[in-house]
């Protein structure tokens, strides 16, 4: 009886292995056959778009979310929070505890993540395809999207970043001139880390114009001295709400004119999730710094 | 250890060790005020407004204040490691990390999760939220001890609630995962934005714990004989450990609120001391605040001057630069162990 058993089981699987490719070609003779190169070099064929996908960092779940595919996502990682519909998803922990265990169980075609993620060897020797993109420039964030829509066989990938395109377009022509050109330090964190002009979002803020106090040597998101920003005396701050204990009183500070004449914008948490993201968001995240530049040139035209 | 213990290593005299300290701090200040963002650059001359405003506003007090801070981290391990006989105990101990670490995320899930906030907690600030939370952490573990009775008692009950209070740490910046990057600026620490209002803070808070730990130094030496032997010589264990607990925890608790968790230096400053010159427990805890300043404020100035105008986090130096000066201590002599 139980040999019977296994070697009917294997009968099965046998006629499933068999059954599968022929399958897979009937789908492939609808769609071409797709090869996906990852930013750790690693290929993956695709005969057909991945139904079940899991995402472990936000600015991928919101690039397939902006590409169309968000009712495929099975799982996302507990940072990911928009779109609205992703908060119902299980959330499958962060980049330190990942829970394999529940990826597995869902049974995803394809886990999207990002390359200093340390679960992707193990995933992979559960028998997931794993896909690894990671975005830290706007180069960056059309290529992912490139690579996204070629994996679920997108036809028009690249409308969404036109989109982004506009969008900064559209905040950088919103700009009054006289703020045009102002010196901005954006404090990523209180230590105080800086966004310098090679990060994404210096590139959005060359984009709407203004100068970052931060020069492109020095990297992306440069741990800095109090007291360079004090030389280099930026007209406006721009902070998270997170961050802003304290700024008005930090010591010399006084000095520096967006201080002097409280310039400062202070993003809350939507906000700064939005600023923090290199993803399909970043049309938005310029909108976000055209606002608040908008609003300081005018208070500070009323102060005069 | 006493300064009977291990005649044949070649000893500093205790006062002319502290006066080396003092003088290598001396320096180090000088120093200090001469290496900005600009590399290493000392303009006394005071024409410039700006540049006597980053010197008097941000170089000087950030320089006295990163000594300050380790003066205090130094002193409170030395405190720690004679009440509990143990060299493995820092500053951390107790609760007060992970308490100080609770107060931070508390206040930051609570400040960006109500739009108003609530006044007297922003008022209070990060800083008096990690000042409240080593109190309470302190706190915690003595009541979890039923009281400094049992020294052994005590030290698991601070690890237990050190456990407890980090799991609730991370349980909220598990529901507020944007609170993320600011609560690990915390831990890392950063003598970046210390004032003048800090200075007067941490050396008044110095002076005071100074003046209690130095107080009960006779008693710590008795101790050093084991806990039976200390009260038959007639040591009031229970108020020595009391008071020798509250100058530990201001102690720790002030430099933790103006610095974040600095790592490493009140570990490795007695240790440092106790190689260096068998004293008594007098001159130890003297020396450690002064060691500890020293390689506070040493590691400070490599932070800045290394890669400006950017920054290292200043937690790195000081465990590379304690860190590796010990082992080499340790490499030279035979290490006797613990005081």
């Amino acid at each position: 009886m139980k040999p019977r058993f296994v070697s009917s089981l294997v009968a099965a699987s046998l006629l499933a292995l068999m059954l599968g490719p022929v399958h897979a070609q009937a789908q492939a003779q609808s769609s071409a056959k797709v090869e996906i190169k990852d930013d750790l070099g690693h290929t993956t064929q695709w005969s057909r778009p991945p139904q079940r996908i899991v995402t472990l960092l936000p600015s991928l779940t919101e690039t397939v979310c902006a590409l169309g595919a968000c009712e495929r996502l099975v799982g996302v990682d507990r940072y990911s929070n928009f779109p609205e519909a992703v908060n119902k998803l299980p959330k499958l922990g962060g980049l330190d505890d990942t829970q394999v265990e529940t990826i597995v169980s869902l049974r995803p075609d394809v886990v999207l993540l990002a390359p200093s993620s340390r679960v992707t060897d193990r995933l992979r020797s559960l028998g997931l395809t794993v896909v690894t993109l990671e975005a830290k420039s706007y180069a960056d964030v059309q290529r992912v999207l490139d690579k996204i829509g070629a994996l679920l066989q997108v036809r028009d990938a690249q409308a969404v970043w036109r989109r982004i395109e506009a969008l900064v377009g559209a905040a950088a022509q919103s700009i009054p001139p006289q703020a045009r050109g102002a010196l901005v330090y954006y404090e990523v964190d209180r230590s105080p880390y800086a966004a310098g002009p090679v990060s994404f979002m210096g590139e959005t803020m060359a984009r709407l114009g203004v100068k970052n106090i931060i020069t492109p040597e020095m990297g992306p998101f440069p741990k800095i001295s109090p007291e360079y920003v004090v030389r280099a005396a930026p007209q406006l701050i721009m902070i998270g709400k997170r961050n802003a204990d304290g700024l008005f009183q930090r010591p010399g500070w006084d000095r520096i004119p967006a201080i002097r004449e409280q310039r400062v914008c202070v993003f809350d948490a939507q906000q700064s999730d939005v600023l923090a993201r290199p993803g399909p968001r970043m049309g938005e995240a310029a909108q976000i710094m055209a606002q608040c530049l908008r609003e300081q040139s005018s208070s500070s035209k009323k102060a005069r | 250890m006493s300064r009977a213990a291990a005649p044949h290593a070649p000893s500093w005299s205790a006062w002319r060790l502290l006066a080396g300290l003092l003088l290598a701090s001396g320096l180090a200040l000088a120093l200090g005020v001469a290496v900005g963002s600009t590399g290493f650059a000392l303009d006394w001359s005071g024409t410039d407004p700006m540049q006597a405003q980053i010197l008097w506003q941000i170089r000087l007090p950030r320089s006295a204040g990163a000594w300050l801070a380790g003066a205090l981290l130094g002193l409170a391990g030395a405190i720690t490691q004679g009440l509990f006989r143990n060299p493995l105990a820092d500053p951390y101990l107790l609760g007060s990390a992970a308490g100080a670490r609770l107060g931070v995320a508390l206040s930051l899930a609570v400040l960006g999760g109500t739009p108003m906030g609530m006044q007297w907690l922003e008022r209070l600030g990060l800083t008096g939220a990690a000042f409240l939370g080593t109190l309470a952490g302190v706190s915690l573990a003595l009541t979890m001890a039923k009281g400094v009775e049992h020294t052994l008692r005590l030290l698991l009950a601070g690890v237990v609630v050190g456990v407890v209070l980090g799991a609730v740490t991370d349980l909220i910046t598990l529901a507020q995962p944007d609170i993320l990057r600011t609560m690990q600026a915390f831990v890392l620490g950063t003598t970046s934005f210390l004032g003048w209002p800090s200075i007067v803070l941490m050396g008044g808070v110095l002076l005071l714990s100074l003046a209690v730990a130095l107080g009960a130094s006779e008693a710590l030496d008795a101790l050093t004989l084991g806990e039976a032997t200390a009260e038959s010589l007639g040591v009031r264990l229970g108020l020595v450990r009391a008071l020798l607990i509250i100058a530990f925890a201001l102690a720790t608790g002030t430099a933790v609120a103006q610095t974040g968790m600095i790592a490493f230096v009140g570990l490795v400053a007695p240790h440092l001391v106790r190689n260096l010159c068998h004293g008594s427990h007098r001159q130890l805890l003297l020396l450690s605040a002064c060691a500890g300043g020293l390689l506070l404020l040493a590691a400070d100035i490599l932070s800045r001057w290394l890669m400006a105008p950017q920054e290292l986090p200043v937690g790195v130096i000081t465990a590379i630069l304690g860190g590796g000066y010990l082992l080499r201590l340790m490499h030279k002599r035979k290490y006797g162990g613990r005081a």
